[in-house]
């Protein structure tokens, strides 16, 4: 109960508020953009957010993430074209019913199911993240390597891009964290006499170059694309009927999506398919979707923003990231020295709670600023690229300079930049280079620790029940999207 | 759609060298070879001082799934080709020189001015042509970041012809 009380401090924290308030309007305003998103634009604020305390830190990015999934059904509504790939689900039936002249009825029910599903998650993140983390407990160092092993080769499934490329991306992420000297015996790898290396490669510089930088080279052949808008008088609340006939699919897309975000690496964009094609499954008008239904923007925006809470679940309780915001929460809870696990449960509830208080206040601020302020957010969009993202190159350079005040750092952005742009380009998403970037040393660290354990034995991973149970869930993982693509040819 | 479809048909066409497929495979391997061959003059652990597995090993694992797994890409790119986007424009291949044109100038002359040179650069190549935005976007803007760095976050900048204005 105490723990819960802590979940109100940024209420009674007049600093904490402006940061709330800060990071639930930026996120409105990345999630509107297309090709931003909170992802990006949390790797993008990252590096200033050195400047605020941990709490601060993690509430600004947390705010940015719920009302940045939330923002992307503004443009998936209005201009067809989702601000988030979390809000692709939502363009079927948005865009359909806003040319209907109900642009303000479907941004209506975006906005409540969005909230609905992100209150819901947190709640699930309340009750749900303390008990994963006691459960944590018992994990020794094979656990730890088998959970890391499990994590990513859920990176298999992930929306984007094909299971081997994911596992490839993965890999290589893993192989960027052994650059610079080994932690456990200071051997130089993959340095080649280059002393900058020999720290390693931080995350901020590759992070922002593979989200941020790779991103303004995609929208430098997009420059053709003209966006059709819709007009929007003003954001309409649902009707009774609206709700009668959504509150069934607004619960399930809730549990749907808090699911599907606890996975380890999947996030608001396979919740939000999965939640659209359930509404479908379980609607009374299936014939309806895709032509504007308003159970099928319900179905899509509750689930992708139930997804932000359960992310947040492996991330805080176990270090593995839920999806491809959370990694950049993870990189900032890194860099500010916090390091997830039961141990943060134990030590520093209030920093915890205080997180989660956030993420409940972040819900109901993009609820307050989507319905007044839709419209406003919606005239965003016709900021020209030509302007903005020159404007975001320099944001980039300068944050990612910030750091550790070195040049080095912002070559090896523009090179993680370039290199993200052909990954994306031949289909090899980059969410999954960061992840295993985050949780390469996790995996050598307590492989190499556990084989001290073993006295080199690797058999011995066998005989731990938690390390087979998650090496049998790897296998699953693996072999899921094998069953899924014979089954779809079927 | 048509413009995929277009480049599936022409790759389909194309001598099994020339195919995107092939192309990315063959760079993936070639580089995880290198770096695999670099990985044999990694130091060498005294067994009374190793623990668990030499610093080698790990990253050697690494590659060789790489490479296993990238000739798994290919070979089923056999039968089911990638699909690849259209060209690339010229806009492109000049933003991507707008980077260079940055680090010869951050290198050289100064931080803050190939800030400004990229984004006019950039600004311009995109059909920018309104010269209060062309000046927005690389005076006004560079002067409020570099502000907001060095007075609100404390920041120093690398020295430089313009930036040396600034701080001698």
């Amino acid at each position: 109960m105490d723990n819960l009380l802590l979940m109100l401090t940024p209420l009674f924290s007049s600093k904490l508020l402006i940061v709330l308030l800060f990071g639930t309007l930026f996120g409105l305003i990345l999630g509107v953009l297309p090709g931003l998103g909170p992802t990006t634009g949390g790797a993008l604020i990252l590096p200033f957010t050195m400047t605020l305390d941990p709490l601060s830190a993690i509430v600004l990015l947390t705010s940015i993430y719920c009302a940045g999934t939330y923002g992307g059904a503004i443009t998936a509504v209005l201009i067809n074209t989702p601000g988030t790939p979390a809000a692709a689900a939502t363009c079927l039936d948005g865009y359909p019913l806003a040319q209907k002249g109900e642009a303000g009825r479907a941004l209506g029910m975006a906005t409540v199911s969005s909230t609905v599903g992100g209150i819901f998650s947190v709640i699930i993140l309340v009750f749900f993240a303390p008990l994963l983390a006691k459960l944590a407990y018992e994990f020794g160092q094979p656990e730890y390597f088998a959970l890391a092993i499990f994590g990513l080769t859920m990176l298999s499934s992930i929306g984007e891009g094909s299971p081997i490329k994911n596992l490839i991306a993965g890999a290589f992420g893993i192989l960027i964290s052994t650059i610079g000297k080994d932690f456990m015996t200071s051997i130089d790898r993959f340095t080649y006499g280059i002393n900058e290396l020999s720290v390693g490669i931080g995350f901020i510089p590759v992070v922002v170059g593979l989200f941020a930088i790779s991103e303004m080279l995609t929208q430098s052949t997009l420059l053709d694309q003209v966006f059709k808008r819709v007009a929007l008088k003003a954001v309409k609340l649902p009707t009774k009927d609206d709700y009668k006939k959504t509150w069934k699919t607004i619960l399930r897309s809730s549990g749907i999506g808090s699911f599907i975000g606890v996975l380890p690496a999947e996030g608001g964009t396979v919740a939000s398919l999965i939640g659209y094609s359930e509404a479908k499954r379980f609607s009374k008008n299936p014939e309806e979707f895709g032509k504007g239904s308003i159970e099928g923007i319900a179905g899509a925006e509750a689930a992708n923003n139930a997804a932000t809470g359960g992310a947040m679940v492996p991330t805080l309780a176990l270090g593995i990231p839920g999806s491809a915001t959370t990694a950049v929460i993870l990189t900032g809870l890194i860099i500010h020295g916090v390091r997830p696990g039961p141990d943060l449960f134990r030590e520093q509830p209030d920093f915890l709670y205080g997180i989660f208080g956030a993420m409940l206040i972040a819900n109901v601020l993009f609820f307050i600023f989507g319905f007044f302020g839709a419209k406003v957010f919606a005239r965003i969009t016709l900021v020209p690229n030509k302007i903005l993202w020159p404007m975001i190159f320099a944001v980039s350079v300068c944050g990612t300079y910030s750091l550790s005040q070195s040049i080095i750092d912002v070559w090896i952005m523009l090179f993680f930049g370039v290199l993200g742009f052909f990954m994306r380009r031949f289909g090899f998403s980059v969410v999954p280079v960061i992840i295993g970037l985050i949780l390469g040393e996790l995996v050598e660290g307590t492989l190499r620790q556990s084989l001290v354990i073993f006295d080199g034995n690797w058999l011995m991973f066998l005989t731990r029940p938690i390390a087979l149970t998650f090496f049998i869930l790897s296998l699953i993982a693996l072999a899921f999207p094998l069953l899924r693509s014979k089954k779809q040819k079927k | 759609m048509n413009n995929v479809r277009k480049q599936k048909r022409a790759n389909k066409s194309l001598p099994f060298f020339f195919k995107d497929e092939f192309k990315v495979s063959f760079i993936i391997v070639f580089i995880s070879i290198i770096l695999l061959i670099s990985t044999f003059s990694f130091d060498i652990v005294p067994p009374i001082l190793n623990r668990g597995i030499q610093p080698a090993t790990f990253p050697k694992a690494l590659l060789i799934l790489i490479i296993s797994l990238t000739l798994i890409i290919y070979y089923l790119s056999i039968k089911n080709p990638w699909k690849i986007g259209k060209k690339l424009p010229k806009t492109f291949f000049l933003t991507l020189l707008s980077f260079l044109i940055f680090v010869i100038i951050s290198k050289t002359l100064d931080f803050f001015l190939a800030i400004s040179v990229l984004s006019i650069f950039v600004s311009y190549n995109w059909g920018e042509r309104r010269i209060f935005y062309l000046l927005l976007v690389s005076i006004i803007f560079p002067i409020l970041v570099f502000i907001f760095f060095e007075t609100i976050l404390g920041l120093r900048f690398p020295p430089g012809i313009i930036t040396n204005l600034y701080y001698y």
